[in-house]
């Protein structure tokens, strides 16, 4: 099977209302280091995930998988949305679904739907109606669902956005987890700390630019921009 | 006042001795709307929710259009199913004209818009809600409006209440393609027009009592349901 991996994005723009939220952006993903979206609110982040993942597309310019099969890359990757949408059906029926819609065999499905669940550590729960979760909760199932046919490359959208410490905590390990297990991480965050955490290479966008790509070792002592010092200075004021 | 107080009294008396031609006419009726509201519903959901999700040509009109058909006049419904169904019209050989059938059809095309249009305005908030998940997991098109008619079926209870109400509640299409024929085609609402008209107020009243406890018993099942399913799925 062709690895869908690298991605390559070449002069990649989206305007809405006249304005462009993303600006001439090229870059590559390759597979292996979990890449980090950073920015300020408003950078445009999520816009670029969005754009990666083909929910949206570009204005110009041209987003490019190594597989040309575009179906086939499709399939190799998931996302977790900023705020993932649970059916009103329970947790493994939820898990379910995703891998009905990826054409799994109904043979497969339940063994792969409890093996995610499982992953994440909501098998106890699976008979649960989804949406009666709670936020940390429905997090986690949306990474099963997004997981459970172990796509090549994960997006993640700022998956510990409103979450309490110990719930974060949790979600952070379950991404661990699967970077372990060879899945390219794509996340976008705006906390440094889990930047620091997860990260093995930074992606720092600015009004809609992507002003660094850089390994996390060398992002947070050196930033080479002024925006990235600014960045770094402003959410960490003490460093 | 007293007149008024007169025909309560043999209202009551009417409904609580169970007579014979009351509950004739009250289960002709029931009979009559909830098989129109069943046909409507199992047309008006699929058309709606496509309305809903697809994309084509002339949609903001079909839209419109469907809204407008919300407040069809029942009368001109039955005038038109009369036209179809009589003997010279295009469906004359059915024989269908003042019997039962004919008004289930009468009250299925006065019902199927205001099902169709409340379906389509609820799929389509709901659209706006899932359609990135659902597009990420790589569904689309018939898929995807099925699985939102199906995680928003409680508050599609509304739709086909409102229906409902809309079927139990008129006279105009049942009158003109029934004919208000006793013991065949006669239904609370026109009974009360008829019966009122020839001063047999008692009657007249107990149907309407009985129309009003009817369509509150129902609203408060769907309030029930809706709520039982709120708590349940969340």
């Amino acid at each position: 099977m062709n690895a869908i991996l690298p991605l390559a994005l070449c002069d990649v723009s989206f305007a809405a209302g006249g304005r462009a939220i993303i600006d001439r952006v090229s870059l590559q993903l390759e597979a292996g280091p979990s890449t980090i979206i950073l920015g300020a609110n408003g950078a445009g982040k999520s816009v670029l995930m969005r754009l990666m993942h083909g929910l949206i597309a570009p204005s110009a310019g041209e987003i490019r998988w190594n597989d040309a099969d575009s179906a086939r890359a499709r399939r190799r990757q998931a996302m977790v949305l900023q705020r993932p949408v649970m059916l009103r059906r329970n947790v493994l029926d939820n898990v379910i679904y995703a891998l009905q819609a990826a054409g799994v065999a109904r043979a497969e499905q339940v063994q792969l739907a409890t093996e995610a669940l499982a992953s994440v550590g909501l098998l106890h729960l699976s008979r649960r109606a989804a949406r009666t979760l709670s936020g940390g909760e429905q997090q986690r199932l949306a990474l099963a669902r997004a997981w459970a046919l172990h796509p090549e490359v994960l997006f993640l959208d700022e998956p510990t956005a409103n979450l309490d410490p110990g719930a974060t905590r949790e979600i952070e390990n379950v991404i661990k987890a699967f970077d372990a297990s060879g899945t390219k991480i794509v996340m976008s965050t705006h906390n440094l700390g889990q930047a620091r955490r997860l990260g093995d290479e930074v992606l720092f966008i600015h009004q809609g630019r992507v002003v660094e790509h850089t390994p996390v070792e060398r992002f947070f002592p050196t930033p080479a921009s002024p925006e990235a010092t600014a960045f770094i200075k402003g959410e960490l004021p003490w460093v | 006042m007293n007149a008024l107080g007169e025909a309560a009294r043999g209202a009551l008396g009417l409904i609580v001795s169970g007579d014979a031609t009351l509950w004739r006419i009250v289960l002709l009726s029931l009979e009559v709307s909830l098989s129109a509201v069943v046909l409507a519903t199992l047309a008006g959901l699929p058309v709606g929710a496509a309305i809903a999700v697809g994309r084509f040509p002339g949609r903001r009109t079909l839209v419109v259009l469907l809204n407008a058909l919300m407040g069809l006049p029942p009368v001109v419904v039955g005038l038109v199913v009369y036209l179809l169904l009589s003997r010279a019209g295009p469906l004359g050989e059915l024989g269908l004209l003042f019997t039962p059938p004919a008004m289930v059809i009468a009250q299925t095309v006065l019902v199927l818009p205001i099902i169709a249009a409340l379906c389509r305005q609820a799929v389509e908030d709901a659209w706006i809600e899932y359609e990135e998940q659902l597009r990420s997991l790589g569904v689309t098109g018939l898929r995807a409006a099925l699985t939102l008619v199906w995680d928003i079926r409680f508050s599609l209870l509304t739709a086909v209440l409102a229906g409902l109400g809309r079927a139990s509640a008129e006279v105009g299409a049942v009158m003109i393609v029934g004919g208000n024929i006793d013991g065949v085609t006669r239904v609370m609402t026109t009974t009360i027009a008829l019966e009122t008209s020839k001063g047999d107020l008692p009657l007249a009243l107990s149907l309407g009592l009985v129309l009003i406890l009817l369509v509150i018993a129902l609203n408060a099942g769907a309030v029930l349901v809706r709520d039982a399913a709120q708590r349940r799925y969340g």
